[in-house]
C-alpha cells in the first residue's frame, strides 16, 4: 500500500504550481467583487427607496427631479460612487463569464476588449454628466425646470 | 456480501422482492445526484440565478446610463426617453429588474458570508432559502408601491 502526503498534492484544478512573482490580479478582482458587493448593497438600495419608493415613485422622476438631485454635491457624489463601483463590479463579473463560455481565443479577446472599452467610455460619459450638469439650461422650457431656476430667458 | 457493491437502487429493489428472507433494512438510496454534491441543488441554482441576474443588471446599467446621460442634452430629451418607463409594460419589466437586483444583492452577501465566515459553507443552503424568504418579502413590499406609481398615483 501506498501512502500519500497530502500537503505535496497540487491544489485542485490548477494546471501548475504556483511560481509567479508580483500581484495577483485575478486574486485582487475576486477581492473587489466581495469589497464592491457589500459597498453596493447600500448604494443601490438607497438609490432605489429614494427614486421609486420615496415621494411619488417612478411616476416623479423627470429633468426638474434629476436636476434638484444633481445640483446638491451629495448626489453627485453618491452617484459618481454607485456609477464606479457598479460599472466596474459588473464589467469584472462580465469578464468571468466570456472566460468562462468563449474559448475561442480571438472571440474572446474581441469581446473582452469590448467590455473594457465600452466600460471606459461609459465611466468617462457618466462622470463628466454628474459634474458638468447645468440645472437650469439658458433658453429651457420654465415648465420642465426646477422651480429653483427662475427666469431663464 | 455482494450487496455491498451494489448499487444502492438496486440494493433496496432486492431487498423488497426478498423481505420475506432477508431482514436487513434496505440501504439508503443516494442523495447525491450525478454523482456530485453540487449539481441539481441549492448550491447549484443559487450560482444560475446569480449569474442570470448579474447579465440582466449589467445590460440594464449599459442603457440606464446612456438614458440618465440625456440630462445632458435638453429637459424635452430626457423627459421622452424616461417617460418610456412608466408605462404600464416598463412598470412590470421593472418589478422584475428590481427583483432581480433584490435575490442578486442578498445572494451576493451570501457568497461573501460563505467565503469569509467559518461556518458560512455548512449553512450555505439554509442562507440560500434566507435569501429567497428576504427577496420575497422586499418584492411584497415594494410591488404594490411601484404599481400604485406606475398606474394611479
Ligand atoms: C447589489 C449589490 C451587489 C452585490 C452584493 C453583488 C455581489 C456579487 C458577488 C459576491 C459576486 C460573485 C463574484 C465571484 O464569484 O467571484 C457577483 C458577481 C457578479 N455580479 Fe454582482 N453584486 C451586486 C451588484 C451587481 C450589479 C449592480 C451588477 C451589474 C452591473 C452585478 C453584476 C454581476 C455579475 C455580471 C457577476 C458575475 C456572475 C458570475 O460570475 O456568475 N452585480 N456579485
Amino acid at each position: 500500500m501506498t501512502t500519500t502526503d497530502v500537503s505535496q498534492l497540487d491544489a485542485p484544478r490548477s494546471p501548475h504550481a504556483r511560481t509567479r512573482r508580483g500581484i495577483n490580479l485575478e486574486k485582487w478582482g475576486w477581492i473587489y467583487m466581495r469589497v464592491s458587493g457589500v459597498i453596493l448593497v447600500v448604494l443601490i438600495f438607497g438609490h432605489l427607496f429614494v427614486n421609486l419608493v420615496l415621494g411619488d415613485g417612478v411616476s416623479q422622476i423627470d429633468f426638474a427631479f434629476v436636476a434638484g438631485k444633481l445640483s446638491d454635491p451629495f448626489w453627485q457624489w453618491y452617484d459618481f460612487f454607485l456609477l464606479w463601483f457598479a460599472l466596474i463590479h459588473g464589467s469584472n463579473g462580465m469578464r468571468t463569464i466570456i472566460n468562462d463560455y468563449v474559448s475561442a481565443p480571438r472571440v474572446r479577446t474581441i469581446l473582452l476588449g469590448a467590455l473594457a472599452s465600452s466600460a471606459a467610455v461609459l465611466l468617462i460619459l457618466g462622470t463628466l454628466v454628474i459634474f458638468t450638469f447645468d440645472p437650469c439650461p439658458a433658453g429651457a422650457d420654465p415648465a420642465l425646470v426646477a422651480s429653483f431656476c427662475g427666469d431663464l430667458s | 456480501m455482494p450487496a455491498k457493491a451494489m448499487p444502492a437502487t438496486e440494493g433496496a429493489a432486492a431487498a423488497d422482492s426478498s423481505s420475506a428472507t432477508m431482514t436487513v433494512p434496505a440501504p439508503r438510496p443516494s442523495v447525491i445526484p450525478g454523482g456530485t454534491l453540487y449539481r441539481g441543488n441549492e448550491g447549484m441554482w443559487s450560482w444560475v440565478l446569480h449569474r442570470i441576474t448579474g447579465v440582466a443588471i449589467y445590460f440594464f446599467l449599459l442603457v440606464h446610463i446612456l438614458d440618465t446621460a440625456l440630462v445632458r442634452v435638453s429637459p424635452e430629451a430626457y423627459n421622452a426617453v424616461i417617460g418610456a418607463y412608466k408605462t404600464p409594460l416598463m412598470g412590470i419589466a421593472e418589478l422584475g429588474l428590481v427583483a432581480a437586483v433584490v435575490f442578486h444583492a442578498f445572494n451576493g452577501l451570501r457568497i461573501i458570508l460563505v467565503d469569509f465566515w467559518g461556518v458560512g459553507t455548512r449553512h450555505q443552503k439554509a442562507m440560500f432559502y434566507i435569501v429567497i424568504a428576504l427577496s420575497v418579502v422586499v418584492m411584497a413590499a415594494f410591488t404594490p408601491r411601484h404599481l400604485i406609481s406606475v398606474f394611479g398615483g
